[in-house]
Parts: structure tokens; sequence; C-alpha cells
């Protein structure tokens, strides 16, 4: 039987602030979940601290709200002993970027074969507004009692240094254009990450919205128009097609130059795509043969309670 | 007579001190000893002091003592180090070519040692040099076996026509074991045969090996035939392994259905998930092979989070960790309480604090363990006593996590775990595998994850099972598992959760939470791996008709309070023995029992304890000359 959207959503009470971009993220991951028809106990989100960590409560699939920082290494565990389950984690750019950054990386070498999501909009919401680790060095937020001090880190730049094989990123204004990402994203073959630009309507008043449509601009140009463009609409080709050094350079530092540009054009699109990659679990089939059909959480332990592994040779070979 | 001997290896890191302990074992094992032995090593790849000290007795062992009677050294360190270990008639067979050798010759002889070794040697009037501290020896009625290495390297190269061997040093270990086999009038042929399993994959160096301990072991027997000692070969007791001591957590989470490891590198937690790695596909009887994942994390938090992900599955899952990458873990063990995800980390205490000692012993974790992370949660603290015991400790670890759905931290410690002793086959068959209310079908579709039970514990479902979806979050929660900050469903929520701590102490088998070896007048209290030296220590004694009673606690937390109180009624003097500095057991003893201990026996050095020195200290508070903490120091 076919679910519709509305099996997908929780009764939960959602408490974000009137306007929140993340209500966007949401409603795209709901709608990529039913277009895909995906089982609601097929599926699982893994989510972090945060008003983005509150995601797993809305949707009506599995729902591990985790630590902060944590999510990924939670829904790699999940995945590698269930590689059956869809997994999308989901977490803040401070989650993810800050107290998290080291998961982040280690899972790009991994490669896992599940979806990260991060809602990206430059402050700790929840704890009133400090700033974030991708807010850029000297701006303030309102609720910033000086100029940030630090460097901004670049999500797109670092994921594609770091290995993960499909890297995108969408805006959560964009609902149709994030559900088609999303949906790219759990059908990519590999660990896919999402960058999602996500105004924080209480208290980032320098992203706001009206920012991204480009409103400030209309003076500037005599056509307002948005800050935000799309790869796809350039002919912007992010695919690895063949396994060589000179494709695998090209697609990375394309990328990467892609990830830099910000201001008053902003991409937003998949700017890295391989497929070419072994996942995780692949690579544990070379010592575990049969891994992929007998994963950890399929397995058989025990009869009538009693214990079927059998270690006699082993014991053996201890044997003096 | 009965045997009961104490052989000595010593030598540099990276010199083959491990492999010459390993060949001496085996040999011992099979000519049907029983075998204790300890290693001890530096936080160091090469060239720091390492030592191996094995017991080879005739009877059933579980502990070292002081004094050692064949001690055997390649390098000068081992003997300005040991040379007071040798008793009066034992024997040091050494490299004289080493006899001037000063302690300003050896570069890692540190200073603070260097002095107490000139005060000891200047009070005799003896040089400070290998010589000097040989003549000591000498009048402490030690026999001196001196060997040039070099020469048997040259006459090996001339006899074998290969002058290659002649700067063979590597094989200074073989030739210093073969050396002591044939002082103790052992018989070669299984000496042989160890070389050829320890170097199975390595046929050449085998054979180079061979040839090595073939002459040194004609050397011996032809020139040591003076000593008073000898190991000729005892009555086999059948089924005996000859195992490390992590061998026992790891054989066990194969057999009880560990089916996912995340770790992170750690003195001595690692050796386990290494141990686990090489022997990752699993024979199942009736099912095609199963498995373990063993994933390396990129840290211990990831080595939690991993698992906790794991084990949200269904699967068993656990890590191995010591004391810095456990405190890493503390956040997540938290989260695991509150979601009630049953998981397993076995926990190999070093000495702290933070690096500490950080390959070396203690026991200074067990309050942190039952106090790990914020907020209160139930969770299980469990330690085990020795190998054969981890083995089935393991099991029932598992077991314990699933049925009370709780996280259990299974006490293990560097002595333990690196110690490499003979003991009984594990037995699978003794096992069973209790996976409590995880459900593998679901029919209506209204689950609830934390829904209240009469006894507290709610069914669990897993990733994956139709009408199984949940919802988890570290906030507090309402029966589905979504966030609810409700004051009267916290209330029934944390009663739910604390409600456990009770049921685990009322649930879990009596002799599965404390074990008595018998309780007297005066009575040990103690946990974890002095369980070895104390019933060794008690032997002793026994064998002066002094009876000193015993209480091993398994179950640390919750603390088996009733069981104990009723355990210990008749002992009237109370010690508390602990490889730790503020003998954190009697911290919750007290707590737990309102009565005092009155003698503490306690070792912080980062080595282990010896039966001697326990025995020692017992006899001096039995005749009432023993100071309220009686200070262990044994051991270099």
């Amino acid at each position: 039987m076919a679910l519709k959207l509305s099996d997908y959503k929780t009764d939960v009470h959602n408490d974000w602030c009137p306007g929140c971009g993340d209500f966007g993220i949401v409603n795209a991951i709901q709608m990529a979940l039913a277009e895909m028809n995906i089982p609601r106990d097929k599926a699982a989100i893994f989510s972090g601290i945060g008003c983005s960590g509150k995601t797993s409560h809305f949707i009506n699939v599995y729902g591990i709200h985790t630590l902060h920082g944590r999510v990924l290494t939670f829904a790699q565990g999940a995945k590698i002993a269930n590689p059956d389950m869809t997994i999308v984690a989901a977490g803040g750019d401070g989650d993810g970027l800050g107290i998290g950054a080291g998961h982040f990386v280690a899972a790009g070498r991994r490669d896992v074969n599940m979806t990260y999501i991060i809602f990206d909009n430059g402050v700790y919401g929840l704890t009133k507004g400090q700033a974030s680790p991708t807010l850029k060095l000297g701006e303030q937020t309102k609720s910033l009692a000086s100029p940030n001090t630090n460097y901004d880190v670049n999500p797109i730049g670092l994921a594609v240094a770091s290995g993960f094989t499909f890297v995108a990123r969408g805006y959560s204004y964009d609902i149709k254009h994030l559900k088609d990402l999303i949906k790219a994203a759990i059908q990519h073959k590999g660990l896919a990450f999402l960058d999602v630009l996500q105004p924080c309507p209480t208290y980032n008043d320098i992203n706001t919205r009206d920012w991204y449509a480009g409103v400030d601009m209309v003076e500037e140009a005599q056509k307002r128009h948005s800050r935000i463009y799309k790869l796809e609409d350039i002919g912007f080709e992010p695919t690895v097609h063949f396994n060589e050094e000179s494709e695998l350079n090209e697609k990375l530092s394309q990328a990467l130059i892609k990830s830099l540009e910000w201001g008053n054009k902003i991409p937003i699109g998949i700017f890295y795509k391989n497929e070419l990659i072994s996942r995780y679990g692949e690579r544990l089939t070379d010592t575990i043969p049969n891994f992929l059909e007998n994963p950890p959480a399929k397995q058989r332990i025990s009869s009538n309670g009693k214990p079927i592994t059998n270690v006699s040779k082993l014991l053996d070979s201890f044997e003096v | 007579m009965s045997t009961d001997i104490t052989w000595l290896i010593g030598g540099p890191q990276g010199s083959g001190v491990e492999t010459g302990a390993n060949i001496f074992s085996r040999v011992c094992a099979e000519m049907g000893y029983q075998v204790f032995g300890k290693r001890e090593f530096y936080s160091n790849i090469k060239g720091e002091h390492s030592y191996f000290a094995v017991r080879v007795a005739d009877k059933k062992i579980h502990s070292n003592l002081n004094d050692v009677t064949v001690m055997v050294s390649f390098d000068a360190e081992t003997i300005f180090r040991h040379y007071n270990e040798v008793m009066s008639g034992g024997a040091m067979i050494y490299d004289s070519d080493l006899e001037n050798t000063t302690t300003d010759d050896v570069p890692t002889l540190n200073q603070i040692f260097k002095s107490r070794l000139h005060k000891e040697l200047e009070a005799k009037n003896k040089p400070f040099t290998i010589s000097g501290v040989l003549e000591t020896a000498k009048e402490n009625g030690v026999n001196l076996y001196p060997v040039s290495f070099r020469d048997i390297l040259s006459k090996l190269a001339d006899e074998t026509g290969n002058p290659k061997l002649k700067a063979l040093i590597r094989m200074f270990n073989v030739i210093g074991v073969s050396l002591s086999l044939g002082l103790l009038k052992m018989p070669p042929d299984s000496l042989f045969k160890s070389i050829e399993n320890i170097f199975s994959k390595k046929p050449k160096i085998a054979e180079i090996n061979k040839q090595a301990a073939n002459h040194s072991y004609n050397f011996a027997t032809a020139k040591f035939n003076d000593f008073n000692y000898s190991l000729p070969g005892t009555k086999k007791e059948p089924h005996t392994l000859l195992v490390q001591g992590h061998l026992g957590a790891a054989i066990g989470k194969m057999v009880c259905g560990c089916r996912f490891q995340s770790y992170y590198p750690i003195t001595p937690a690692s050796d386990e998930c290494v141990f686990l790695e090489q022997h990752q596909i699993l024979e199942i009887d009736g099912d095609r092979p199963g498995s373990t994942a063993i994933i390396q994390t990129e840290d211990e938090i990831s080595a939690i989070g991993m698992m906790i992900g794991s084990a949200l599955t269904g699967t068993r899952s656990a890590t191995c960790t010591s004391g810095p990458g456990f405190s890493l873990m503390a956040e997540a063990i938290g989260w695991a309480g509150i979601n009630e995800v049953p998981i397993v980390i076995t926990l190999y205490q070093r000495s702290g604090p933070s690096t500490g000692l950080p390959t070396r012993h203690g026991q200074d974790d067990l309050l942190f363990a039952i106090n790990s992370s914020h907020g209160e949660f139930p969770k299980i603290v469990y330690a085990s006593g020795d190998i054969e015991e981890s083995f089935y400790d393991t099991c029932n670890c598992f077991n314990y996590s699933d049925v009370f759905q709780v996280p259990v931290i299974h006490m293990m410690d560097k002595f333990l775990s690196s110690s490499v002793v003979t003991c009984k086959r594990f037995d699978p068959s003794k096992v069973t595998i209790d996976r409590g209310k995880l459900l593998e079908k679901i029919d209506d579709n209204d689950y609830k994850r934390f829904a209240f039970t009469d006894d507290g514990i709610s069914p669990r479902s897993k990733l994956g099972l139709e009408n199984g979806v949940f919802w988890n979050t570290g906030d507090e929660r309402d029966e589905y598992g979504h966030i609810s900050e409700d004051p009267i469903e916290r209330i029934q929520m944390m009663d739910k959760r604390m409600s456990r701590l009770e049921l685990i102490a009322k649930k879990i088998p009596k002799e599965e939470q404390v074990v008595s070896f018998g309780v007297h007048d005066f009575t040990i209290i103690s946990w974890g791996s002095t369980k070895g030296p104390i019933i060794d220590a008690l032997e002793m004694l026994k064998k002066e008709n002094i009876d000193i009673g015993f209480v091993q606690f398994k179950l640390l937390h919750p603390f088996p309070t009733d069981y104990a109180e009723s355990l210990l009624k008749d002992a009237k003097t109370i010690i508390d023995i602990e490889s730790n500095h503020t003998a954190q057991l009697s911290q919750i003893f007290k707590q737990n029992l309102s009565r005092d201990v009155d003698y503490f026996i306690l070792k912080y050095t980062g080595r282990g304890m010896t039966s001697t020195e326990i025995y020692d200290s017992l006899k001096k508070i039995i005749e009432n000359k023993a100071s309220k903490r009686e200070i262990l120091k044994h051991g270099a």
C-alpha cells in the first residue's frame, strides 16, 4: 500500500519559531520519504541537539534524537549493523561543524551509505543566538555583544576534502528543490552531505529570508534578483564519471571553487558526486565475505537460550 | 617435594622479552605445570625496560610471589633493577660481557632509581657496576651463571657455517630461555615445538632459532649442573588453556553473540579488539558463518555512539576502553541510560589520573564508573576477578544489559588483561543467552517504547521491525519517546527507570553478586584482579593454621547490601584490599552497610599485587603490628 505524505507526519506539536527555515527542511524530508515510498519501519531519522535536533520527533519513522555533535556516530553504527535501513542524520551547523567536526571528517573517510543534512543558519538558536561555525568573521548578528572573532568554516569544502561522495547545498525556502536533493542524496550510493541554508528568523538578522531573496540589492540592479542560483541552471556537471586522477581532480577542484562563492551569488544544487568509491559496508566484505547478506542485526546468536557460536577450534588452539 | 618456582626474564622493550616468556610459559604448561605470568612494560615502543615474571607450580596458582628463583637477563638494566629479587639459592643467568657496565652506562636507568641503587651498593661497599651488583647477589646466596651471549652466537656461527649468525642479537631471548631450560633440567623437545609454533609463519627463522636453542641448551646442561631446582614435569590437568587475560572477555563476546564492537586504540584495552578482529569470522552451528564487526573509530566518543546506534538495531554491541577513553564516553552512557539501551563497556582500568601510568595496573575507576555521566539513571557496574571468570561474566553482562535494559560497565584491569596464565578451558555450554524483552514481532500499531509496565521494563523494539517505530531522545520523554517536560510524567519516568536498581539486586543470582571464600574473625573484602593474590596469600596462611575469610564483590552497583551484610555478620575485623589510593570499595561499603573497614591493604605503584606482600601485611594485621593503611611497594 502506497504511503501518503501525511503518514510521515507525527502529531507532535512543533515548537519552532514562526517563520523558521527548519519547517521547510522537515517538509522536504517527509515529501522525499513519501515520494520514495520508503516503509516507515525501514527509515530512521537521527538528529543532534538544538532546534534541528527536534526534527526526528516530527517525522513518523524511527526517530533517534542523540547528543550534541554526535549524531553521525550513532547513525553510522546503526547503518553498519543494519544496512537495510534508510538513514538520514540531521543536525545544526554548530552540532556538525563545531563540536562534531571531528566526526564529520571521519564520516567522510568512511563513506557509510546514508545522508547527513546540516541545518545551516550561522547561529546557535536554542541557546539564544551565539555565533556558530558558519557565521562569517566580523559579522555581528543581533544577540552578539561584539562582532564574530572567528573565520567561518566552509561546509561544502570540508565535505569535499573529507571524502564525502555526494556534496550538495539546498535552500530551506525552496522546498521542491530541496526535496529533490534529499531524494538524490538518499539514492546516492555512499555518504551524502547536504548543507541547507536555513534562515533563523529570531537570531540571524543578517542572512535573512529577504537577504537570500536579494531584497537589499534592489537599488543596485534594475530588477530584484535572488542571491541564490542553481548549479544545474548553469550546466555545472558535478559527477565523477571515470576513475582517473585527472577526472577526480577536476571534479573536486571545481566543487571547491564553487564552494567559495558567497555574497551576491550563492550556488545551490549538487557540487560533487562520486559513486566509483567503495562504501564502508562493501569494504568490510574484504574480511567478512558475507557481511552484506548477514550483517550484525540479522545474525542468529542463540537457539533456545543457548549460544550457537562454535569456538571449539579456537579454544583447542589455546589448549596445552 | 612440591614445585613452585619463579622465572624472570628482562630486557629492553622490543628485544623479544615477551616472545621469550611465551616460549617458557608454553613449555612449562605443556609439561603439565600451572603457570602465572605477569608482564610489565613502559609506555614506549623500543628501549625501555620490560620484564616478565613467570611463576610455575605443580598446584593451582593465582598470582606471583616476590622471590625470583631464576633470573635470566641479556642486558645490564635487568640486572640492576632485579638483582635483589633473586632468592638465596636462586640463580642468575647473565651476559658476562656486561660485567664492567656502570649504572651511568645505562641511559634508561632513571635518576631516582639510580640514587636508591647507589645507596644500597654504597652501604655494601660495592662499585656502581654490574660486578658490584653481582657480588652483592652472590653474598645474598644467589648462584651466578655467566654466559657470553656473543660467544654463543660465534660458536653457533662456526658450528653451522653461517657467519651471519654472529650478529643475530635478536636471538638473545631464545638463548636466554634455552639456557634456563638447561639449568632447570627440563627436556628440550617442547622447547623446539614452542619455537616452531611461535615462528610458524617464518620457517627459516624458526630453524635458526632452533639451532640457537639447541646449542644454548646443550651449553647449559654441560656447564650448569650444581643448581638445586629443576622442572622435570608433572601430571597435566586435562583441558587446560594457556591464555592472556583479555581473551576471557573476547571469547565471551563471541560466544554470547556480541556482533558489533567499536573502539579507539588505547592500552591496555585494544588487545581485546585486535584479537576479536583477527577472529572476526565465526562458526555458527546450523547456520552460515557469522561475524563480529570491529570498527576502529576516530575517538572514544564515536566508539560509544556507534555502539549505541548498533544496539538500537537489536545487535548485541560493545566497546572496550581504558580510563581516558572511558572519561570521553561518559556523556553517552547517560544517553544509553535514559533511553534504556542495552550496551556493554569493558573497562580495562589502568593507573590514573589523566594519562597516569598508561601501561601500568590500577583499580582507580570504580567510583567513577558508578557515577559516570551526569544525572541519575540505573546502570550496572560489575567486576571480574580472573580470566576464567571474565569469560562467563562477559556473557552474563550482556544478559544483564538486555534483561534490565541498562548500560553495563564490566570492570577489568591491566593486571588481569596482561597476565598469561593456565586456566580451565572455557565451557560455552554453561552460557545462556537471555535477551529479556527484546521483541521479534509487533502486531498492534500503537507501540510505545517506554510503556509503563509492572516491573518497570518495557518491551523493546529495534530499528527495522514492522510496527516497531519508536523515538529516542536524551530529553525526558513520554511513553512513545517524544520529549516531555511534564512534571508528573517526569516522576513516572524517573521512578520507572530507577526502580530497576532494586530489581537488579533482586534478580541477579546471589552467587553472581558476591562470592564468599569463607568468613572468619578476620575477613577480607575486595573486588577485581586482587582475587588471585588474595587466594594464594590465604593458602599460605592456612598452612600456618591461620584462617582468614575473603568476600569478593562482583556486583558493585547497585551494591548488594543485604547479601553482603548477611555474609559478613560474623566477621569481627574487616580488611579491604584494593589497587588504589582511596580504598574505593570501602567507601561504598561504608555508605551501604554503615560499617567501617578496620584495615586497608592498598597498592598504587601501578604494579599488580603479589601474594607474598598480601601475606606479609595480613600477618602484621593478625599480630596487631600493622598500620591502618598498609601500602604495598613490591615490583620494578
